[in-house]
């Protein structure tokens, strides 16, 4: 392809996402509106956020975006925002790397395409055995 | 958006209980087909930058604030389907480690935040794509518009779900005109950062944006078959 010479590499795009989510959730989120948001404000206005009940997990160490052992704010907040990005990254990403198609190494084919549609290899081997 | 445990009743929490669950059941199925050893990586960065900007509330109006929800951008990046997994990912975290939205309300926020914002987001992405001329430059624009309309879509299916199982008795008319009047707003906010995500990867690599694909498959016909050859 002509255009991947000059092509910056997956890795460094992962990186740069990475890092800026990093940044998004352990620094720029102590400087988020504080306000209620959206739901929250119709439901003071409407007068139903007292039907609201206490969240079961409200006693965790990162209950409310902070981390309950850190009492700098600052630190607090952005603790929990960074283990919160490395959290949900292990999750989705174990996730979709389990179900992603695998391609061979060798062939650079998908092995485990859905089976209605012949991969080359496939149709190669009919070809020889017919 | 987040839903908390109460604001509605046990029958409605487990109907979208059940809802969420085929969803991602599907999910899980559809994904497969999306994802490869070029978009996989991606696909758990997506769901780690859409929970941070989840954490950045921004102003829309005196006294409130809203949050991208990402349904449309994940959708657009990673295809509907992985999206709906990164999406239903960050609900699950952010409900069992940050206790934001209630665990009974797990299914209701799946279903509100992810599901009608990816399948809003998706179709109204491709309608876009449809009727606008094919170049990558339109990308980001279509994404960001989807993102505009995926908002009030949930704020406007919360209404439906109050409607039916909510816990107080509220004309709803008019909480249908609350719920979506300030969604509108947080959907220009959800626009603009939706505009610069997907127009950041599309300025670097325009191969790893899901959405963007049918528009290079149609610019690089002869030299993609040239590469996909196995040489046997």
């Amino acid at each position: 392809m002509t255009a991947t010479s000059s092509k910056v590499s997956v890795k460094v795009v992962a990186m740069g996402v990475f890092v800026v989510a990093l940044i998004l959730a352990g620094v720029v989120s102590f400087y988020a509106a504080s306000s209620p948001d959206g739901l929250n404000r119709v439901a003071a206005d409407k007068g139903f956020s007292d039907t609201e009940k206490d969240h079961h997990a409200a006693d965790g160490p990162f209950a409310g975006y902070g981390t309950s052992f850190v009492d700098n704010e600052r630190l607090s907040g952005g603790l929990a925002g960074v283990v919160g990005v490395l959290v949900v990254l292990s999750l989705s990403g174990g996730l979709t790397l389990a179900l992603r198609r695998r391609r061979d190494a060798a062939t650079d084919v998908p092995t485990d395409v859905p089976t209605d549609v012949p991969t080359d290899v496939e149709v190669a081997d009919l070809d020889r055995s017919a | 958006m987040h839903v908390p445990d109460g604001f509605l009743d046990a029958p409605t929490s487990i109907a979208t209980g059940a809802v969420a669950v085929v969803a991602v059941g599907v999910a899980l199925r559809g994904a497969r087909r999306e994802l490869d050893d070029r978009t996989a990586p991606m696909a758990g960065l997506v769901a780690a930058f859409i929970f941070a900007t989840q954490m950045l509330n921004f102003p829309v109006a005196s006294g409130t604030s809203g949050h991208l929800l990402g349904g449309a951008l994940a959708a657009v990046l990673v295809g509907p389907y992985t999206g709906l997994l990164c999406m239903s990912v960050v609900f699950l975290v952010q409900c069992l480690l940050f206790a934001d939205g209630g665990i009974t309300a797990l299914g209701t926020n799946i279903d509100l935040m992810g599901l009608v914002t990816v399948l809003v987001g998706w179709s109204v992405f491709r309608a876009l794509q449809v009727v606008v001329p094919k170049r990558l430059s339109m990308v980001p624009t279509c994404a960001g518009l989807a993102a505009l309309v995926s908002v009030p879509a949930a704020a406007f299916v919360f209404v439906l779900l109050y409607a039916i199982g909510g816990t107080a008795d509220l004309p709803i008319d008019t909480l249908a005109t609350a719920m979506v009047g300030v969604h509108v707003l947080v959907g220009l906010g959800e626009a603009i950062i939706t505009f610069l995500a997907v127009g950041s990867i599309i300025a670097v690599r325009p191969d790893l944006v899901y959405g963007a694909r049918r528009v290079l498959e149609e610019r690089q016909l002869e030299i993609r078959s040239s590469t996909t050859g196995v040489g046997a």
